[in-house]
């Protein structure tokens, strides 16, 4: 599952030897993240964002066992323990800060992790299985996500789980009888908060096992890289370790300096000051909006106003559901063989006005509802549908690729002073 | 150890032996029944893990609730709490009654009248949860002050249904009226719910 002149595990340590007749389990590590694993050279800073999503996974699942210690997962006093956590706990306002700021962090570098598989055509062949993978850890984290936002019991989590869980009773005949289900009530209290918290427990778990899976089938056909040409040789690979384990450690740096500013300068940043109100079922707060995250799709959500032939209800969950589910089938709605967006002048525009697009969704899902808003947001929605389901499989029939680089050496050394492969060859 | 020299139990034979092997065998109905047997199993055991997921005994003994409505005059209601889900309790006037009849019926998303939505002689006390059918939340317009949108009856901050004054959505993505639960007058100021 690598290539031919991937370096080969060779302890030296008796004691290492011993372990590796054994349980070879350094010697998988060696393989998939050590100098074991060749990676194309030319890799941009864009390839860190794998390497962050773990970290920041790790750091979710260290920060939220620790708060389980703390944490009490019964309606009547969830939210005093948020508050105990906060106020009396030693370090707990630092562990539930990281924990609330980490799971921003996590969706944030996603997003970018899913933008550049999107740019540099890292969901083609042969990468589907890849990215097909990465969309299934995507809903899980959101999954994870939501149920983790109710677990602090304040006014923003119950009204989320409402509404949330409300999504299931747009399905037709049965709808209602599923969220009472789901709740375990006809509406979201006790037993909906302990199932929460039990689950927002184990899915984390799950995502890891799926981020196994995830790179072992890309550890298949290797990484790809911002050129989108296969790897020919030797010469366009070097070792993952020392090289990518160096670059990702850059990486990491910056990323724990935003999430320190975020921690400790404005915690509160993107959470909302409704969540420090106890839930309230009586009272609704003023203008509900979920987690930065959610916006683009709550705003697909918020599009569909009037019925057509379905209740608008049914339309705008199957919508919301439909944004998501339908990267499951951008590998084969993008026919181009090309891969890297460098090489694609057409497709490179749409792809910059669809990330314009998603920050308008965004834009949209977290104002309020009015007649002007409410348009903007169905002329995105319908933009964002548009770009996958007919742009995108006509600029890829039509579109003329710029020439591509006859391997990655020659592109690289294109950049670093125009000089040919061959005269390298012959210098070197 | 298995040899090409053992016996081959009749009804046994692999097919090229004996034209007259069937398919299922005998050993392989066995297999069969053996697996249906723990599939059968499995699914019997999944019930109770999915049963559990439904509202417990003491979430479904809340199912009543006792209002009194003496004091509330024509064009005020209160919020209740039913199955911990708000209830909405309105003393309509004479006005907010013609203008709920006034409507043509074919006209709405979800054709009720006036009368379908109360009790015969009561049609002043509309009685609904108050929960938008949108995506449950609490719609405005209960309590006094509140914005009672375009219709004169509930507005859903949330999403902007907009209900008239029978509880009947009229604007929005909101697929149904406001819920009518079961109920009856238990006397003339006392409504038993559920």
């Amino acid at each position: 599952m690598s290539f031919p002149w991937a370096k080969h595990y060779e302890p030296k340590q008796p004691l290492m030897r011993w372990l590796d007749e054994k349980l070879p389990m350094p010697r998988l590590v060696y393989n998939a993240i050590g100098a074991g694993y060749p990676v194309p050279r030319n890799l941009n800073y864009f390839w860190n964002f794998g390497v962050l999503a773990g970290a920041a996974l790790v750091i979710q699942i260290v920060t939220g066992v620790v708060l389980a210690m703390h944490y009490a997962a019964n309606a009547g006093v969830a939210f005093g323990s948020v508050e105990s956590i906060m106020r009396d706990v030693n370090a707990g306002w630092f562990l539930r800060y990281a924990h609330a700021n980490g799971a921003s962090m996590f969706l944030a570098v996603v997003y970018i992790h899913i933008g550049r598989g999107l740019y540099y055509g890292s969901y083609k062949a042969p990468r589907e299985m890849v990215w097909l993978l990465g969309v299934v850890i995507f809903l899980l984290m959101m999954a994870t996500a939501f149920m983790g936002y109710v677990l602090p019991w304040g006014q923003m989590s119950f009204w989320g789980a409402q509404v949330i869980t409300g999504f299931f009773s747009a399905i037709p005949l049965v709808g209602e009888t599923i969220r009472v289900w789901l709740l375990g009530g006809f509406a979201p209290d006790n037993a909906a908060l302990n199932r929460f918290f039990s689950l927002h427990y184990l899915l984390p778990f799950v995502i890891a096992g799926v981020i196994i899976l995830h790179i072992w089938a890309l550890h298949i056909p290797g990484s790809n890289n911002p050129t989108g040409v296969d790897v020919k040789g030797e010469q366009d690979t070097v070792p993952f370790h020392p090289y990518y384990t160096a670059k990702d450690g850059v990486g990491v740096g910056v990323f724990f300096l935003v999430f320190a500013l975020l921690i400790f300068f404005s915690p509160n940043l993107l959470g909302h000051p409704d969540n420090y109100i106890e839930a309230n079922p009586l009272s609704t707060p003023a203008h509900i909006v979920p987690e930065w995250y959610f916006l683009p799709f709550y705003a697909i959500l918020k599009s569909f106003t009037a019925d057509f032939i379905l209740p608008a209800k049914l339309w705008g969950v199957v919508a919301m559901f439909g944004s998501i589910l339908l990267l499951f089938f951008l590998p084969w709605l993008d026919s181009s063989p090309v891969r890297s967006a460098n090489y694609r002048p057409t497709y490179r525009w749409f792809l910059l006005v669809l990330l314009i697009d998603v920050l308008v969704l965004g834009y949209v899902g977290g104002a309020e509802a009015t007649a002007r808003n409410v348009m903007i947001g169905q002329i995105a929605a319908a933009y964002y549908f548009a770009h996958f389901l007919i742009i995108l499989p006509l600029v890829s029939a039509a579109e003329k690729p710029r020439p591509l680089p006859n391997s990655i050496t020659e592109a690289v050394l294109a950049k670093h002073g125009g000089t040919s492969p061959a005269q390298t060859a012959m210098a070197g | 150890m298995a040899t090409a020299d053992d016996m081959i139990p009749p009804g046994e034979n692999p097919a090229p032996y004996h034209e007259e092997a069937h398919d299922p065998r005998r050993r392989d109905f066995i297999n069969i029944a053996a697996v249906s047997f723990a599939g059968v199993g499995a699914v019997a055991i999944v019930l109770p893990l999915i049963n559990q997921m439904n509202p417990s005994a003491d979430v479904l003994a809340q199912s009543t609730t006792e209002v009194d409505i003496s004091k509330i005059e024509p064009g005020q209601a209160i919020v209740a709490s039913f199955r911990k889900q708000p209830l909405f309790v309105r003393n309509l006037t004479p006005k907010e009654i013609g203008e709920a009849d006034a409507v043509a019926v074919s006209s709405l998303r979800d054709p009720q009248t006036l009368e379908q939505r109360t009790k015969a002689g009561k049609k002043n006390w509309l009685i609904t949860l108050g929960v938008c059918t949108h995506l449950g939340c609490v719609p405005l317009g209960a309590r006094e002050g509140e914005n009672r949108g375009p219709f004169g009856g509930y507005f859903c901050p949330c999403h902007g249904s907009a209900y008239d004054t029978a509880g009947r959505i009229r604007q929005g993505p909101a697929p149904k009226n406001l819920a009518v639960p079961d109920y009856n007058f238990t006397s003339d100021t006392v409504v038993t719910v559920g």
